[in-house]
């Protein structure tokens, strides 16, 4: 994967031509993504074939349903191959060119992209050559590689560079390649200052042993394009091969893959860190190797490149410096090693000794690398990425994203694996060896005592004494500080005395309808300004919870910038187990008695009564002040607001850190100092997490723990602790929220995450941002030096105003109204008038209430509040299209039925479809009794049903009873994070329509586990596609920064209509800081997907939709000026049945019976559909008056015109004033027609194999009549069964056919999601092996997966099945003759699967249904487990060790029932698959029963306990009722 | 945390003394709930995210939902102090209030809503029992502001202006400070007692009262304009409506306002002209009218020994239950009956007064028709007319402006279409420096109001002061 990043700016461009489009409006280059299909052949003996070539692009083209394809179909996004360098094709080659090679090995050959313009071609060529000489080599000369232009489409032809190849001389083996580095560098700034801007300048590979191929097309293409490439004197031992998907339709030619090194499919989250930190580092690399080479080679990163081209400059670096590859690229994309990590104490040693030098490059990633030499593949810890690997017994080996990408006789087959997470893989084809995962990390572990070297030099500092002191307030002062660090009683009651009494962040609901901090009249934190960034679509976030054991808090001070060499000294550090410090730990530090740590502490503070040039000063004393420590050997800067004096006020130290973290790493000094906070200002998660993401190594909260303290001392906490334990339960909670900050960027490490910047500004002006927040995104401009000064000021001026009384805190009002607080745009009148408008139909009042709402000049609250129509010539109301019509657009939020109640859910649905808009089910399945009219021809009917991560009640039945299918990425209340429904609330109508059980608790994951980046979409999409041919597709995001990128992925991915959330919309339940502090407005998301894909020439095949606290017509109108022509409620049509706002939709308490399932407050539900419907037409009238006003007739005639939109002239707030929404207003260049929706998206589901059989299936679906076929099946067919199922559960609903109906016998291997949504009555036999998501969403059928007959493998020890099998499979049968592979059986709730084996993560977030493995599985066994049971066989006893047991016990196969059960399954296993281990196991059952574990989730063990007293009771009463 | 389904457990209000005992004394009718039953009653608070009664009910924004939390953690005196900051004087509205909040507090749409006033009122007594009271400012500053009138507004904008270091003086044309609070509101209402120590306090912080003194009689308003950097008048709307009827003039027909400050006078000690007497004792009495000033008069009539009272209405009688024009949270125009409804008396309603029948110069009895309302417009029921008899008539038809136009036309204050006296936002008159608050800039309205309107125009004066040199 690649993603551009803004460029350093004291980095001058001098490199690759930047092919993307200069940035404008919301669109930024840097926020490209992609991801791909990677895979490598190996010839492991070293035997070089011109075969392996033709292999490796069959491999390609087989992976082309993993890349992806721009508005000009035939553009790929990219393509290519690395191979040995093939010396005899280039010595037949160079002959003809009268070209003399000296022997193999001993020249080194250059493949380039040179301009088209011979002139400055010739430029570029002069500088390579000079290069060569320079560095000591003779330039052997040039050759034109031959192309083949005429098979490319018109995109990569405009952007097509000139391909040569170079030769040199003069050196060999190791000088050699090392010279060849230099050169390389050498020649990319030299022929950088000749070059126009524009022209592209790109060396692909320099190498004397390896040679890349590649360039913007299809695998398809490639061949034709490089005719060297079907030479038959081409050939090499080993290739990589890359494909890739590309979000947007710029991919370019340079940052095609493999680059040098390695071919990466993935993401790396933490770039931006990464990037910092070896800038910090560049000046003080030394290499003994290298020399004074090193100098030349910098920048380390070269700039313009994407994420992988950046990690594959830092490989460069450390392989050419003297590591070995392995080594390498084990130091960059570290396993797990955590404490609660099975693995040993050297292999953890090596880990951690090399955490100390260099912080992960963190992120979901299969990495192919080769050096000509050796050959491998590593995947990252959290195992993100498909790695399917086959060896066969003539030593050969292809490695793959997927399964079947290479027809392979069976009978050749020795094996059959996949790379679990954080593993690696290598072969050498020197000696011919081929090393697992164990082998290379145990020669790595021991190569030093790098256990030793780290035990004897930490030095940890917490630990010392294992419980925190308790901290005594000083109570004289604590008023004052409070108020001058602008604490409210909210802080106070809200956020930490719920932290420090539970451990927990708290959490709230109802979403955030007060002011941007920039448009709040009350003194902001700058804290405020920012927002958190999260993964979605393009990478995943983690679950930190159930995932816990991948992440890790761990950090260093005092780490080196030598992180070439290796000694003993690297390892002299300061051990912290978590970034936040006690007083005693910050004491200690202080006090350290090593020279090599010693500290110092600067004051962050300036004079009180000063304006923002005095801030600016004080900035630039304390940015020199830390130089000057630095410099003058200080280990560890502590930036301190404590104790300042009388007429100083302090600097928010956010800005402080940033600032000071900034000035080191531009000198170069930041690697080497830690960098410590001691700050009275920061108290909740989001504070903590934006300090360590701007660079503070550790922070401590001095004031948050003395108010702690006080309210412990004084008994005000929610629960009576001692002081100790609420610091400690503060301390986790702490914790435990920026575990989850981190994970919703998928970042796992606090290393890799600080200086990572996931943040957005909003409403900071861009000289504050690139001067002291250099990349952070800030879009709309607003507030800089100055309105920090004065904010700081008003609050300094409060805390020295002492009016009788006014001891009390300011009320805050932030998450609860309050008069004298913030202001919300929800309040007592706006939704009096709103629920009296709707239920007397009283127009008038509607009025009323739209102008509370939109009139923002006064009282500015949102973005769309600044900005007013320009003066048009208006039409008559008549001529205007009626409201009717409008109404068709209109959408309610999704809310699942069990976040609200069933009348609130069911009104909705039946105003819905009475307005001819949709409803959405929410995540949480539907009562199929629903599907059904009324009498009165209403129906409660969802239109859309959403599918989200936890995928409960999804079957084939659900799927084919909706208008619309919705892929919900993220929430706008909580994006990134997963969600759960406590088991209390799980009553038996929630569960039935859940398929789950009663009382027990619902987990939610953050990702969708079928979706960890943009070509798993596009398999979901055409999965649901393939589920219901009839529905659109659509895809709910959150508006952040980089959104339109991913809206054109998606929207090449096929989706109909994408919905663009803003943040602030509701919740049912969700952590307060991810309510305020995640995503951003949906007036930035939605404009910039409009202008990106109009931009991308993608925005005429798909439709936009937005939510996000839209309340009235003025919204709607400015929603589809910006582009939207869909319209989402949620909030709103709740108000108007009922809701008061009180936020405690979490609690069960709603006292209007919308967001409860008590039956006592159900009953006071009001809300009635005509009040909903005529809340509809007051906004669609609404809505026409202002298109009567604009002149505009149609709605659609309105979609994205920003020109009739303007800033609002009379808001004259002095935040408000520094505003600039230009960049919102922009209307990027295209045809006009284009701004909207004008052709139907084209699916590519007509060639699915279902299609070709469905005639011969009819006669079972119609009249049950048995069907047998046999058929040949390979990984490009994908989501076979699933468009057959759909037609089952049309005509025959949720019961299906009589089992067994239909049964079709495939061979071969099958693509993704095979017998997804199967229904019953379908039987599905593979004989081969199958890819990720099999079974999916299975909804009854039965799936069969053996070996062919004939494999020469054990079938019981090979991964004949990929990832996330059965995902949300909700009833249905799997036998698996072979082990499946990561997150086996996740959020399965009733269907029944036997395997020889899982990987990682198995039975996780499980809810029902019976699972046996019969053979070894992964760590992390059962994690969010909460129902149903899997039976283990455990034959080394070691099972419990590879568990998590948070939720589940682990029994022993005792009952008869149990015994029976297990049995019976495996019987049926085998005979299903003929299974030899389940026939070995049956035929010794008594010995072997002994060895089955039984997992079983606590939670269900009691439900189950106690629905079977209900049961017994109910047996009871039916028998005295007889 | 308050109670989680605490909201559906049961309401407990404090209750009235019995009827038959009340009547005898002009005591407190109203009893108190003790501390750890009105612990219980706070815990039914629901914490609301949009609080109706602070957002929608209370003009005084007291924030209700953390007052009652702190008082349900037994928090008393932080609920005090969160209390003082929006309520200068919880004293009266937890006795007086007719509470808003309670009628738009949420638990009250399908159930009973939080004893909102009792916890006020109990929070406040915590703090005289426990001496959290008795404070000085911190700072004092040299401006200085006269406030003329001690009721509810005059009292509040000293307070608050105090509060802050300002010097301030109030006037008063009585003999002691207090407004209607002191002589308009029945003792068995509002104990005097309270207005006593709370004036009291108010002395204690550095206030100054000047009683007996007429502004613009006993003292030039420009000696006031001089001497004071602000002046705010607050001085009510005492000019009560009149009935234009045949007989108004004959002797026992009073307006309510002077019979209620007679009797206040006297329980305070104060001898009454006999010639000047207006007394209840063994008189059919008539209150004309159907507020709370009539009902107020009722009260004060049994307690004198009257022989029967009457109190009629003009308007129709409101239903029992909320009408659905009147949805929550609005004020809920349904019958209300007072403590001393319960204590007897009749009410009749859709009766209007022909003329007053004498006897001597004295009033006997009453000509009265019954009406009928449509449309908003009243019209007399044919052949409806009837007499009742009546020897005392007190009118309790509400006000109309502020009685002292005299002083606001002396100084040149404008005035707006209904003779109250016209205000910006920070509530400055029209005249430079001069401020109002209360009954006298929005006509006859509640104690709370007046209380938040001193408050607002408090606020206004410190902007104005802080804005000068």
């Amino acid at each position: 994967m690649q993603t551009i990043r803004k460029e350093r700016d004291d980095v001058p461009v001098r490199q690759c031509r930047n092919c993307f489009p200069a940035p404008q409006g919301l669109y930024d280059p840097q926020r490209e993504h992609d991801a791909c299909g990677v895979g490598f052949l190996v010839n492991i003996q070293g035997e070089k074939s011109h075969r392996i070539i033709e292999q490796g692009i069959t491999v390609l083209k087989n992976l082309l349903h993993r890349g992806a394809t721009g508005a000009d179909p035939e553009t790929g996004d990219g393509a290519g191959l690395l191979f040995q360098i093939p010396d005899a094709f280039f010595r037949k080659a160079c002959g003809a060119l009268r070209m003399d090679l000296p022997p193999a090995g001993e020249y080194g050959v250059g493949m380039l992209f040179l301009p088209r313009d011979p002139d400055r071609r010739a430029l570029c060529r002069a500088a390579v050559e000079r290069a060569a000489e320079d560095e000591g080599l003779r330039f052997l000369g040039w050759r034109d590689v031959p192309v083949d232009s005429s098979v490319l489409g018109r995109k990569a032809l405009e952007e097509m560079p000139f391909v040569a190849q170079c030769f040199v001389s003069g050196a060999s083996g190791e000088t050699l390649e090392r010279k060849l580095c230099v050169m390389r560098k050498q020649a990319q700034g030299k022929a950088g200052a000749v070059h126009a801007p524009g022209d592209l300048f790109y060396i692909p590979s320099l190498s004397s042993r390896t040679i890349v191929y590649k360039g913007l097309m299809l695998p398809k293409q490639i061949a034709a394009f490089y005719p060297d490439l079907n030479d038959e004197a081409l050939v090499s031992a080993l290739v990589i091969v890359h494909q890739r998907y590309s979000t947007n339709t710029f991919p370019s030619w340079a940052l095609a893959q493999p680059f040098r090194y390695l071919a990466h499919n993935g993401e790396i989250n933490t770039l931006q860190g990464n990037r910092n930190w070896m800038a910090s580092r560049e000046n003080n690399l030394r290499s003994d190797v290298l020399g004074d080479d090193i100098r030349k080679v910098l920048p380390v990163i070269e700039p313009g490149g994407s994420d992988s081209a950046a990690a594959d400059n830092v490989l460069e670096l450390l392989c050419r410096a003297g590591r070995s590859l392995d080594h390498s690229v084990a130091m960059m994309i570290p396993q797990a090693w955590g404490t609660k990590y099975p693995i040993g104490p050297d292999l953890r040693g090596f880990f951690e000794y090399h955490s100390g030098l260099m912080e992960p490059w963190d992120g979901p990633a299969a990495v192919a690398f080769s050096d000509g030499r050796f050959i491998g593949a590593v995947l990252d810890r959290n195992g993100l990425r498909p790695a399917r690997y086959t060896l066969t017994r003539d030593g050969f080996m292809v490695f793959a994203s997927e399964a079947g990408v290479l027809d392979i006789p069976p009978e050749d087959v020795k094996e059959k694996g996949s790379l679990r997470p954080g593993e690696m893989i290598m072969a050498d084809v020197q000696t011919g060896r081929l090393m697992k995962n164990i082998e290379i990390k145990q020669g790595l572990a021991r190569r030093q005592p790098y256990r030793r070297w780290v035990e004897e030099n930490r030095i940890d500092i917490h630990g010392f004494f294992s419980a925190v002191n308790p901290v005594t307030a000083d109570e004289k002062n604590l008023n004052f500080r409070e108020k001058l660090f602008g604490y409210t009683r909210e802080d106070l009651t809200v956020i930490l005395g719920p932290m420090a009494a539970t451990g927990h962040e708290p959490v709230g609901s109802m979403g955030s309808d007060q002011p941007l901090a920039v448009l709040s009249e009350k003194p902001q934190l700058l804290y405020w300004y920012f927002k958190q960034i999260f993964a979605q679509v393009t990478n995943p976030p983690i679950d930190p919870y159930r995932e816990e054991l991948v992440m890790s808090l761990m950090t260093f001070l005092g780490n080196t910038d030598d992180i070439l060499s290796e000694s003993p000294q690297h390892a002299r550090l300061v051990k912290l187990q978590h970034p936040i410090l006690s007083n005693e730990d910050l004491q200690r530090i202080r006090e350290l008695p090593h020279e090599d740590f010693r500290s110092v502490t600067l004051k962050m503070d300036f004079f009180s009564r000063g304006s923002g040039r005095d801030l600016e000063d004080a900035l630039d004393s304390l940015c020199r002040q830390a130089e000057t420590a630095v410099r003058s050997g200080a280990r560890i800067v502590i930036l301190s607001d404590r104790d300042l004096a009388g007429d100083r006020a302090p600097i928010p130290a956010l800005l402080a850190t940033a600032a000071v973290n900034r000035h080191l790493i531009g000198h170069g000094l930041r690697t080497r100092t830690g960098l410590l906070v001691e700050t009275g200002e920061a108290r909740e998660v989001m504070h903590l997490a934006l300090l360590l993401g701007y660079g503070a190594s550790a922070v401590n909260l001095y004031l948050a723990y003395e108010i702690i303290a006080d309210l412990a001392v004084k008994k005000q906490l929610p629960v009576n602790l001692p002081v100790t334990r609420a610091t400690k339960n503060y301390f986790v909670a702490l914790q435990k929220g920026l575990l989850k900050i981190m994970s919703k960027m998928g970042i796992s490490t606090l290393r890799s995450y600080r200086n990572a910047q996931v943040f957005e500004a909003v409403g900071l002006s861009s000289e504050l941002i690139s001067r002291y927040f250099t990349g952070t995104p800030s879009r709309v401009e607003g507030i800089g030096l100055d309105g920090i000064a004065r904010e700081a000021r008003a609050r300094y001026d409060f805390a020295q105003d002492r009016p009788l009384y006014g001891d009390v805190l300011t009320s805050g009002g932030q998450y609860a109204f309050r008069k004298d607080g913030e202001r919300h745009l929800w309040t007592a009148d706006t939704i009096t008038l709103l629920q009296q408008a709707a239920r007397e139909n009283d127009r008038e009042k509607y009025r009323r209430y739209a102008e509370l709402i939109n009139n923002q000049t006064q009282r500015q609250s949102t973005l769309r509040g600044l900005l007013g129509f320009r003066a048009q010539n208006p039409v008559p109301l008549e001529e205007v299209e009626p409201a009717g019509e409008i109404m068709k657009r209109f959408v309610t939020g999704a809310m699942s039925f069990g976040s609200i109640s069933r009348e609130a859910h069911e009104t909705l649905a039946v105003a819905m479809n009475r307005i001819g808009g949709k409803s959405n089910s929410g995540e949480g399945g539907e009562d199929a009794a629903r599907y059904r009219p009324l009498p009165n021809g209403d129906s409660r009917c969802s239109a859309i049903k959403q599918i989200a991560s936890g995928r409960f009640g999804v079957t084939a039945e659900y799927l084919v009873n909706a208008k619309e299918l919705q892929i919900k990425i993220a929430q706008g209340a909580k994006p990134g994070e997963g969600g759960q429904l406590p088991g209390h609330k799980v009553n038996a109508e929630i569960a039935r329509v859940r398929h789950s059980t009663p009382g027990v608790t619902l987990i939610s994951p953050p990702p969708h586990h079928d979706i960890y980046s943009i070509e798993d979409i596009a398999q979901l999409i055409y999965d649901l596609h393939c589920a219901n041919r009839e529905a659109r597709v659509s895809v709910k995001l959150v508006s952040e920064t980089g959104v339109g990128t991913v809206a054109a992925g998606v929207a090449k991915a096929k989706a109909d209509m994408i919905l663009i959330s803003g943040y602030d919309g509701g919740t049912g339940a969700s952590p307060l800081s991810s309510i305020k502090h995640a995503g951003v407005s949906w007036e930035l998301g939605l404009s910039e997907v409009q202008q990106t894909l109009v931009l991308n020439n993608l925005r005429s095949r798909v439709r936009l939709q937005v939510d996000g606290q839209l309340k009235t017509g003025r919204d709607v109108v400015i929603g589809a000026l910006l582009g939207a022509e869909e319209f989402g409620f949620a909030t709103a049509p709740l108000v108007v049945c009922g809701c008061l706002m009180m936020r405690d939709c979490h609690l069960n308490t709603c006292p209007v019976g919308v967001a409860t399932q008590d039956p006592r407050l159900r009953k006071c539900f009001r809300g009635k559909p005509e009040h909903v419907v005529n809340f509809m037409r007051f906004v669609a009238e609404e809505v026409r008056e202002y298109m009567a006003l604009l002149g505009v007739r149609r709605l659609d005639d309105l979609v994205g015109r920003t020109d009739l939109l303007q800033m609002n002239e009379a808001v004259d707030f002095w935040k408000a004033r520094g505003i600039d929404l230009s960049r919102v207003l922009y209307q990027a260049p295209g045809p006009e027609q284009d701004r909207r929706c004008t052709q139907k998206q084209e699916h590519g589901v007509e060639d699915a194999l279902d299609l070709e059989i469905m005639d011969r299936i009819r006669p079972a679906i119609e009249k049950a009549e048995r069907v047998d076929l046999t058929l040949p099946i390979r990984n490009s067919r994908r989501t076979v069964g699933a468009m057959i199922s759909s037609e089952i559960a049309r005509r025959r609903g949720g019961q299906g056919l009589p089992d067994d109906t239909i049964t079709l016998r495939f061979s071969g291997s099958a693509g993704q999601s095979f017998g997804a949504f199967c229904s019953r009555g379908m039987t599905l036999i593979l004989e081969g092996e199958a890819n990720d998501y099999a079974g999916k969403g299975l909804s009854g059928a039965k799936i069969i997966i053996r070996p062919p007959a004939g494999s020469a493998f054990p079938p019981s020890e090979s991964v004949i099945a990929g990832n996330v099998l059965l995902y949300g499979a909700t009833s249905g049968e799997l036998y698996l003759n072979g082990r499946a592979g990561e997150r086996f059986c996740i959020r399965n709730s009733g269907a029944i699967a036997v395997a020889e084996g899982a990987g990682d993560h198995g039975c996780e977030y499980m809810t029902g249904g019976r699972v046996v493995i019969l053979g070894p599985v992964g760590v992390n066994f059962g994690a969010g487990m909460s129902g149903g049971i899997a039976y283990v066989y455990d034959e080394t006893g070691t099972f419990d060790e590879n568990c998590n047991l948070d939720m589940i016990d682990l029994e022993s196969v005792s009952s008869a029932e149990d015994e029976q059960e297990l049995r019976g399954m495996i019987q049926k296993h085998f005979d299903c698959t003929g299974s030899s281990r389940a026939a070995e196991i049956l035929r010794n059952w008594d010995s072997a029963r002994a060895l089955f574990v039984k997992v079983f989730p606590m939670e269900y063990k009691k439900a189950l306990g106690r629905l079977s007293r209900e049961d017994a009771e109910t047996e009871r009463a039916e028998v005295v009722n007889d | 945390m308050t109670k989680r389904f605490g909201f559906l457990d049961r309401r407990r209000d404090p209750g009235y003394r019995p009827a038959v005992v009340r009547v005898q004394d002009f005591e407190p009718v109203e009893q108190t709930l003790t501390p750890e039953q009105m612990r219980e009653q706070a815990g039914r608070c629901m914490e609301c995210g949009t609080p109706f009664c602070h957002g929608h009910g209370c003009p005084l924004a007291n924030v209700i939902p953390e007052c009652n939390e702190l008082v349900y953690q037994g928090r008393w005196a932080d609920a005090l102090e969160l209390l003082l900051i929006t309520n200068p004087f919880p004293e009266f509205t937890g006795r007086i209030c007719p509470a808003p909040c309670e009628t738009s507090c949420i638990a009250g749409l399908h159930g009973e809503p939080v004893t909102i006033r009792e916890m006020e009122r109990a929070v406040m007594d915590y703090g005289y029992e426990h001496g959290l009271l008795s404070r000085k400012p911190p700072v004092r500053k040299n401006q200085r502001v006269a406030v003329i009138g001690s009721g509810p507004a005059g009292l509040a904008a000293a307070e608050m202006l105090n509060r802050e270091g300002y010097r301030v003086t109030v006037y008063d044309d009585a003999e002691k400070p207090g407004g209607i609070l002191r002589y308009g509101i029945p003792g068995f209402k509002l104990d005097k007692a309270l207005v006593d120590r709370r004036t009291g306090l108010m002395r204690e912080a550095g206030i100054v009262f000047e009683c007996g003194v007429r502004v613009g009689e006993d003292v030039a308003f420009r000696y006031l304009r001089d001497r004071f950097d602000a002046v705010c008048l607050c001085f009510g709307a005492r000019k009560p409506r009149d009935l234009e009827v045949p007989g108004r003039e004959l002797a026992g027909v009073h307006f309510a306002m002077d019979y209620l400050v007679q009797q206040n006078l006297r329980e305070d000690g104060h001898a009454i002209d006999p010639g000047a007497e207006i007394a209840a004792y063994g008189k059919k009495v008539v209150v004309i009218g159907g507020g709370d000033t009539g009902s107020d008069c009722l009260g004060t009539a049994l307690r004198q020994g009257a022989a029967s009272v009457l109190q009629i209405e003009i308007m129709p009688q409101p239903p029992a239950d909320r009408a659905p024009e009147n949805p929550w949270p609005e004020w809920p125009r349904i019958v209300r009956a007072t403590s001393s409804h319960k204590e007897g008396g009749t009410r009749r309603w859709c009766v209007n007064t022909k003329a007053f029948l004498g006897n001597r110069g004295r009033v006997c009895g009453m000509r009265c028709v019954e009406v009928e309302w449509s449309g908003g417009k009243c019209s007399e029921k044919e052949g409806s007319e009837f007499e009742i008899p009546a020897d005392l008539v007190l009118l309790a038809m509400g006000f109309t402006g502020p009685a002292e136009n005299r002083l606001a036309a002396s100084i040149g204050l404008e005035l707006d279409a209904r003779g109250n006296i016209r205000t910006n936002a920070d509530r400055q008159t029209t005249v430079d420096g001069v401020f109002a608050a209360g009954d006298a800039v929005s006509g006859q309205s509640l104690v709370v109001r007046a209380i938040a309107d001193g408050m607002t125009a408090a606020r206004g004066i410190m902007r104005y002061l802080e804005a000068r040199p």
